[in-house]
Order: C-alpha cells, then sequence, then structure tokens
C-alpha cells in the first residue's frame, strides 16, 4: 500500500536526522510553500549539492535524480556513479528518482541523454565529487589534518597516520548548504572501484520473483478503477453518451465525460471493463484517414512540408550533373509501434486542492504540468511521483493514462487506478514517424563518391506534451487541447554548427556549415533537407526516433554505391570516413566478424534453396553520441521468403563504460528488437481507423523464435565524454540486415518491414 | 459472491463476480505482483499462473472456474530469500530488462520443464512462440533457461 512520503521522510527513513527541513510536507500544501525540498519543484534547485545529495547519522547516502529507470539499467548504474564518485559501498546508496517534490527537474528521461546529462561535469555526477570534496575539507578541519594528506574510501575518510573520521559523524543528518562547484575534481576511470564494473542491476531479485512494484501494483486507500472509452474512428467526435446503457452493471461509479474523453468509474476492475465495453456513445465520425497503399507517393510526398536545410554545399547540382554516374533510389519506412508488453496504467488521486499522480511518464515535470492543465489545479498542488511501467522505447501511452487517471480521480474524487487494453494502447499511442527517404549519389572517375543528395521526408503530429502541449498526446486533444500541428515553411540557410541529431546527414559527408566541418566523413558536395509533413496519425518519439529510419536509407545506400563499382562494403565505407571514432567501430566489428573483404553480392553458396549473406552498418549517433558498427549475418529462404539473422555484432564505443553488463544487455535487446521492426513491425490502417490493435495484428519476434547469436565489442575510451548507449544498436539493425539480404541475394528491399511478401516480390524482380 | 481459493499455499476467499478473469483476483483483490495485465487477450503472456502443472493465462480464466486447483504465482515459486532454481538462472544470467514479462517467460519455461526436464531447445521454442518479451531480452532469457535445464540434468 502506497502512502505519500516527503523527502523528509526518506530521509528520515534512512536515520537522518534532520533539522532545517520546513515542517510542512506535502499534503498540508498550506504551510509547504517555506520547505526548501518538501513541495516546489523550483525549491529543488539543481545549482544546490543538497538537490543531488543527502548523507544519514549511520553514514547511508540518499540521492535524488531526475533520470529514472525504465528497465535500461539507470538505477543501478546511477548508483554506481554516486558511489564512486562519493567513495561509499555500492549497497549504502540509495536513489530516488523522480518525483516532482523531491527531486530535482531533469526534463524527460529519453533520447539517450541520462549518461551524458548525469555522467559528464555536471549535475549528479559533480553533485557527487563536491561532496566528497567537501567531505575531504571538513575531516581536514576536525582531524587537523591537511587536505592532501587524507584519503576518502568506505563512507570515511582516514589520514596517514591513521586518524579516521565516518561521513556519518562529518555531515550525518545535516544539509552541505553549499553549491554544486563545476571545478571538483571527478574520479578518474583509472581509480574506478565500483563504475565501471558489471555490478548486477539492483532490481534483478525483485524482478525474478515477481515482488517489485510496478505501477501496475500500485495501490492506495480508496482506490477505485477506471477504463476509458477511445473513439472507434480517428477524428471522432462525441454526439451522445447514454449513462443508462451501464446502470445495470454492479459497482459502476460514474461514467465521465469530458468533451472528447469518455471514460467509466467503478468500485472493482472487472466492472470498470465491463461497464467500458457496455456503454453506448454515438460518435460523429471523423474525416477518415488517407490510403494506406500509396501512402508514401500519393500522400506524403503531396503535402505541403516544413523544411530544414541542414547542410548544403551549392554544388551538389554541378556535381552531379558532371559525375560519371548517378544513383538514386528511394527508401521507406512505416509507422510502428512502442507496443510495451504491458499496457500502460497509472494512479491518480485528485482532490479539491491537489493531486497525486503514480505514474510511468519518462516525463514527471512536464506531466505535473499537463496535470495541471487538464485539472485546473495549481501547479504547486499537483504531484507526480514516477512509478516503472514496462519498458517503453519512447512515448507510449504512459502519459496519456496518466492524463486518463487524473481525469477520472478529479470526476469522482477518488483515487482511481486506470488500466489501458490492449486495444487502447495500440490507439492511444504516439507512433513512431513513417518515412521516405530520397537518396542521390553522383559518383567520379575513380568510383569515389563524389556528391551525396539526401531528402528525407517525415511525418508529425503531437509528440511530447512538454511542459505546455497536453494535447500532444490523445487524452489532452480528447480533452479539448490542440496537438502541435505541422507548420509549412521553406528551409533557410543552414547555420552556427552542423545539427546532426536525427541522423538525417550520412556519416559520409564532410557536414560543412559556416566553415566548419562537424561531418563524419570526406564528401564535400553535399546537401541533406529534412522536410516534416503533416501525420494523419499522432507520432511522438520511438526508440532511434528518425535516426533509424535515416540510418537504414544511408546505410542501405551506401551499400547500393559499393555494389556498383564492385567495391568491398567495408573498405569503401573506409574509403569515405573520417572520424576516427567511426573508423574504429566499423573495424572493430568487421574484424570479430572475420569479414572478408569482396563486393556484395556473392551468390555462389546456394544450399537447398537457403542462401546467406553478410552486411555491415555503422552510425555516429545524433552525430556524436555513441558510435556503433553492426554485422549481420542472414539466412534468406527463397521459397518463403523468410529472413532469418544467425549472428549479429555489434561494435560501440559509449566514452567511458558505466556498466559492461548493462551495456551489453541494452545491445543485445537493442539489435534484436531492431530485427523485430525490421522484419516484422508495421502499423497498419482501413479509411478509418488503425487496425493494428493487438499481437496478432501487429507482428513482433515472440521468445520463441531462432536466436541469432549477438556478440557485442566494446570499445571503452576513458578520456571521452560519456554518451548514451541505449539507442545505438537499434539503429543498425534494419540496414545490416537489408544489406546482408542484398548481399544473399542480390535483391535490394528499400521497404521495411522486410516481410515474406516483400522478400519474395524482390526475389521475383530480381530473377 | 464469496469465492474461495488456494493461492501460493495459502486459502482466500474474495467476494467478487465469478467472472471475474482470475489475474484481476490476483493482482487488485490479493495484492499479488508477479502476474500482470500485458493484453488481456492471451497473446502475450505476463498474466501467467501456473495451475496443475501447467502454465494458464490468467487474464481469460474466470476466477470461478479455477475452484479448488491451486494457484501458483511467480512470487509463489521462490522468494527474494530463497529463489527457486529456475528464479536464480534468470538472475544469475542478468536475464531481464524492463522485467514486466518475466511471469509468462519463467512460468512458461518452468511448466515445460517440469514435466519434460529433458525438453530440447526445439521443444523450448515450441512452447515459447507465444510468450513476448519486448525488450528483447531473449538471448539471456533462453539462456537462463537452458542453464535451469542444464542444472537438472
Amino acid at each position: 500500500m502506497r502512502k505519500e512520503l516527503s523527502r523528509r521522510d526518506f530521509l528520515r527513513a534512512s536515520g537522518a536526522l534532520v533539522v532545517s527541513f520546513s515542517a510542512a510536507s506535502f499534503v498540508e500544501p498550506s504551510a509547504a510553500a517555506q520547505g526548501p525540498f518538501d513541495t516546489h519543484a523550483s525549491h529543488v534547485d539543481p545549482l544546490k549539492l543538497d538537490s543531488w545529495l543527502a548523507v544519514a547519522s549511520d553514514g547511508t547516502v540518499t540521492a535524488y535524480t531526475g533520470k529514472c529507470d525504465l528497465g535500461q539499467g539507470m538505477y543501478t548504474v546511477q548508483t554506481q556513479l554516486v558511489a564512486e564518485e562519493l567513495c561509499v559501498a555500492f549497497d549504502r546508496v540509495k536513489l530516488i528518482q523522480c518525483d516532482t517534490s523531491i527531486t530535482p527537474d531533469q526534463g524527460t528521461t529519453s533520447g539517450s541523454q541520462s549518461t551524458p546529462t548525469n555522467f559528464n561535469a555536471r549535475n549528479l555526477a559533480q553533485a557527487a565529487a563536491t561532496a566528497r570534496e567537501a567531505l575531504i575539507a571538513m575531516a581536514a578541519e576536525q582531524l587537523g589534518v591537511p587536505m592532501d594528506q587524507l584519503t576518502p574510501a568506505d563512507g570515511a575518510i582516514s589520514a596517514k597516520g591513521g586518524a579516521h573520521i565516518s561521513y556519518g559523524d562529518l555531515i550525518g543528518g545535516k544539509q552541505f548548504n553549499l553549491p554544486v562547484d563545476p571545478a571538483a575534481k571527478r574520479r578518474s576511470p583509472n581509480e574506478w572501484t565500483v563504475l565501471g564494473k558489471p555490478i548486477p542491476s539492483t532490481d534483478r531479485v525483485a524482478l525474478m520473483t515477481g515482488t517489485f512494484e510496478f505501477v501496475h501494483n500500485v495501490h492506495v486507500p480508496g482506490m477505485v478503477h477506471g477504463r476509458v472509452v477511445r473513439p472507434p474512428q480517428i477524428g471522432a467526435t462525441v454526439a451522445h453518451v447514454d449513462e443508462s446503457s451501464v446502470q445495470h452493471i454492479t459497482g459502476v461509479i460514474k461514467v465521465v465525460v469530458r468533451k472528447n474523453f469518455v471514460g467509466v468509474v467503478a468500485e472493482k476492475q472487472w466492472q470498470a471493463a465491463k461497464a467500458a465495453t457496455a456503454l453506448k456513445v454515438t460518435w460523429n465520425p471523423g474525416d477518415g484517414l488517407p490510403a494506406q497503399d500509396g501512402f508514401y507517393d500519393d500522400y506524403i510526398r503531396k503535402q505541403p512540408s516544413s523544411d530544414f536545410l541542414l547542410v548544403d554545399s551549392k554544388d551538389v547540382d554541378a556535381t552531379l550533373k558532371s559525375a560519371s554516374h548517378v544513383l538514386k533510389a528511394t527508401y521507406l519506412y512505416p509507422y510502428q509501434a512502442h507496443g510495451s508488453i504491458g499496457s500502460s496504467c497509472a494512479v491518480a488521486d485528485v482532490q479539491a486542492d491537489r493531486a497525486t499522480i503514480w505514474s510511468p511518464t519518462q516525463s514527471v515535470y512536464p506531466t505535473q504540468h499537463g496535470i495541471s492543465a487538464l485539472t485546473g489545479l495549481p501547479l504547486e498542488s499537483v504531484r507526480v511521483i514516477f512509478v516503472r511501467g514496462s519498458g517503453c522505447y519512447g512515448l507510449n501511452a504512459a502519459d496519456t493514462v496518466s492524463y486518463d487517471a487524473a481525469l477520472l480521480s478529479q470526476a469522482v474524487q477518488k483515487p482511481v487506478r486506470v488500466q489501458l487494453t490492449r486495444q487502447d494502447e495500440f490507439l492511444s499511442e504516439n507512433y513512431g514517424s513513417a518515412c521516405a527517404i530520397e537518396e542521390k549519389a553522383g559518383l567520379d572517375a575513380s568510383g569515389a563518391i563524389a556528391a551525396w543528395d539526401c531528402t528525407s521526408w517525415s511525418v508529425s503530429l503531437g509528440g511530447r506534451p512538454g511542459y505546455e502541449r497536453p494535447g500532444n498526446v490523445i487524452t489532452g486533444m480528447l480533452a479539448g487541447f490542440d496537438p502541435e500541428t505541422v507548420a509549412p515553411r521553406a528551409a533557410v540557410e543552414p547555420r552556427g554548427e552542423l545539427r546532426n541529431g536525427s541522423n538525417a546527414v550520412p556519416s559520409y559527408l564532410a557536414g560543412c556549415v559556416g566553415g566548419e566541418c562537424g561531418g563524419g566523413g570526406s564528401i564535400r558536395s553535399e546537401r541533406v533537407l529534412m522536410r516534416s509533413v503533416a501525420s494523419p496519425l499522432f507520432t511522438g518519439p520511438l526508440r532511434s526516433p528518425l535516426r533509424l529510419q535515416n540510418t537504414f536509407a544511408h546505410e542501405c545506400f551506401m551499400d547500393e554505391i559499393s555494389a556498383h563499382v564492385k567495391a568491398d562494403p567495408v573498405a569503401y565505407r573506409l574509403r569515405h570516413l573520417s572520424d576516427p571514432r567511426i573508423i574504429a567501430v566499423v573495424k572493430a566489428a568487421a574484424q570479430k566478424a572475420n569479414w572478408v573483404a569482396r563486393p556484395s553480392p556473392e551468390r555462389s553458396r546456394a544450399r537447398a534453396g537457403v542462401l546467406t549473406g553478410r552486411g555491415i552498418a555503422c552510425v555516429a549517433y545524433e552525430g556524436e553520441n555513441g558510435y556503433a558498427a553492426a554485422v549481420a549475418e542472414v539466412d534468406v529462404d527463397r521459397a518463403t521468403g523468410r529472413v532469418q539473422p544467425t549472428r549479429f555484432v555489434v561494435a560501440l564505443d559509449c566514452g567511458p563504460i558505466s556498466n559492461p553488463d548493462g551495456l551489453r544487455n541494452q545491445i543485445e535487446g537493442g539489435i534484436l528488437q531492431g530485427t523485430s521492426r525490421a522484419l516484422g513491425e508495421e502499423i497498419t490502417w482501413n479509411d478509418r481507423q488503425v487496425t493494428s490493435i493487438d499481437w496478432r495484428s501487429y507482428h513482433t519476434l515472440p521468445l520463441g523464435i531462432e536466436l541469432p547469436i549477438v556478440e557485442s565489442v566494446l570499445i571503452d575510451r576513458p578520456d571521452a565524454r560519456a554518451t548514451g548507449a541505449g539507442e545505438t544498436a537499434i539503429t543498425l539493425a534494419a540496414a545490416a540486415i537489408g544489406n546482408a539480404i542484398f548481399d544473399a541475394t542480390g535483391a535490394r528491399i528499400r521497404q521495411a518491414p522486410f516481410t515474406l511478401q516483400r522478400v519474395k516480390a524482390a526475389l521475383a524482380a530480381k530473377a | 459472491m464469496a469465492i474461495s481459493l488456494k493461492v501460493n499455499g495459502s486459502d482466500r476467499t474474495v467476494d467478487v463476480d465469478p467472472e471475474t478473469p482470475l489475474l484481476y483476483v490476483l493482482s487488485d483483490e490479493l495484492q499479488l505482483r508477479g502476474p500482470k495485465f500485458g493484453c488481456g487477450l492471451a497473446q502475450c503472456g505476463a498474466c501467467t499462473v501456473i495451475i496443475q502443472g501447467r502454465a494458464v493465462r490468467s487474464c481469460v480464466m474466470p476466477v470461478g472456474a479455477v475452484r479448488e486447483r491451486e494457484v501458483t504465482t511467480l512470487e509463489g515459486v521462490g522468494t527474494p530469500e530463497k529463489p527457486h532454481a529456475i528464479q536464480q538462472a534468470f538472475i544469475d544470467e542478468g536475464a531481464a530488462q524492463c522485467g514486466f514479462c518475466l511471469s509468462g517467460v519463467i512460468l512458461t519455461a518452468k511448466a515445460l520443464l517440469d514435466e519434460n526436464p529433458k525438453a530440447s531447445d526445439a521443444q523450448i521454442r515450441q512452447a515459447l512462440s507465444n510468450v513476448l518479451c519486448r525488450c528483447f531480452t531473449h538471448t539471456r532469457m533462453i539462456r537462463a533457461i537452458k542453464r535451469y535445464r542444464e542444472s537438472r540434468a
């Protein structure tokens, strides 16, 4: 059973004697404003050391972070970070994650930004380093020993002569009252004893024994159950709700209608489920959807677009005109779902003057703003507490179900738990964007690429709500808030530095903007245009958003060019790369995979109708947020079109490695999730509504498949900046598999996913 | 109506509509955390429990149909202090990311290997052909299942 704990309660529970916190707890909002920690976001000042860390009198450490564990291991690795910088034992550190009342506002846990944000010289890492130095200074004073003769270890500070004082005795239960010192010295990776080690994730035993608390397991006193009734068609609006249609169902408390948002609340979950099914709602039809068949040509590329020119050397047309040969290809990528295995769930307790939401959101602070807008409650009266849901991989229905719970709870003035159904989840998502990516390259007489021209089309509607846009997810929109839409605009001249956050710029381009070249390669005649058009379906970030789609196109096209000039795909890539870190991962992956230099395709190895091939792909994620290369080996069954990856080798460089076991887990999961997306996942729709609404109609690879071997090569760079690592491997899967299919068969498949039909069609076209 | 159940070795009585899916009774009335709502359609496995040695999807089984049969959930198989050998194999292999799917993966494999300790790799694949993990921790999970199989050989 959950009860609300304030930051003060956490410190008390950890044995700290807290003398300077406000007496007010969150449940007494009137008195709360005085408290430095208890209630208001702005009071958790990230520039203050005490916002990040507290040491209890028994020496245990509580750390506060705005980056949460979504299943990617951030709890464990942030605990390692604090233990390492503070020189305390790993199991003496407790982490409090993402609670608008008690943790610093670190925005959203997303975009492979948790490690760059908290492991480099700022925020959590810097706070822990500041605390260590402060403790050494305090010990110097107390022991009468110069600081340079003191050594911190295992939660205490020792002098050379044997004098010794524990952190608990130095600061236990008291605040540091210091700013985070940007000059505090970080511990060198050479000295690491906790960070950098393959420490098992702390949740492991609880997960395996079924005792871990997910948001689905949150129970609060007096809690009742809600379900939602989503429109049967995109854009449908409520004409009439017949409340009498559920009157016969025992336990129904209320039918809730808020503009086009409809839900029911009942005493028990089963009653709510039955009522949601039975409720008669008359809907005004929506405008309908464009046909899925021909969506890329007849819809996407005919819409007015918002254009963003990333790089333009101005000579591309001329270079292409004088090129000895020009290659062109268009790559297509579908809408895909996050498809979390657990349909989203949240619990809200909205009362007349305050609200508490237990939410699986990646964005507690933005969600606090959204709930404030939806309920009309002042921001400081809304508290959002992160409780882990099932893996989200981006903007699944976690935010929208938090809104659902808040609206239903406000209507009944009781705590309400909302469980979305599988169909709700598929219909409530912000899907990963469909893309059409047009590639063009001109070759010089030596067979090198002289010019590269890329136009990357994507679709957009809504997205992360952020602090101001609750309408960016379906519940906010249904309740009357507008989603963000695409405003057509012409491209302007690229300025400042190269912005390659979406990997629209292939790694092989020099990426020159304003005289500075920020790309990973040597091609100087270059033009990359991103065009965003209105989406008929909600969209939002899905693990490696646009980066995956763009990399699929670039890396397959690079393979097409190497095949055209009959070059080895690895050697041809290296010929056009200049960034030493991409070069290093390409070489490492090729070496580990025993890559034999030769052009693709190789058609000599047919056996019993099954062809085998290998393919490579590489990326500098977001230009500089991690480097990876993957080699895929596949079997292709000529008769059925079945593609069976047999082996992946992934080389990855994310700077200093914080936890090699966690990193391998991300690589293994990422490459297989990428395989599932490459081979089967695709949102489908008819003229009115999305039709991929369960695991029969949306095709994911189950556990019972023949698994490829996944080998990881970890490249540790202790002196580099720490980068993200959760989205790099997945970015490469579709491209590496597509290239391996070509190597095996000579057939190039330019549309994902590589379904049996598409593979067979490509093979037939080849023959 | 009052329904008596035997769950994880304890006798429990709940007052619910007998049509209520067993999952809702386990998670709401008994506040168990092992079985979870994944799809409500028996398509993913997250709600799996063991009844009479079989892996059963509790999201589509009416509680009234359980009767005297013993229900075992993931937390009934072993405890954090004393995990069952298959749970220990998953712990040792670090075979999870978010961990939401584990009831389906562990209990489906356990039911298979308890019935057929020498199940082949193909039989394991067959048993898991309708079990999903969307973090795709497949490699480690299959390794853990085989580790458990080998530990009993």
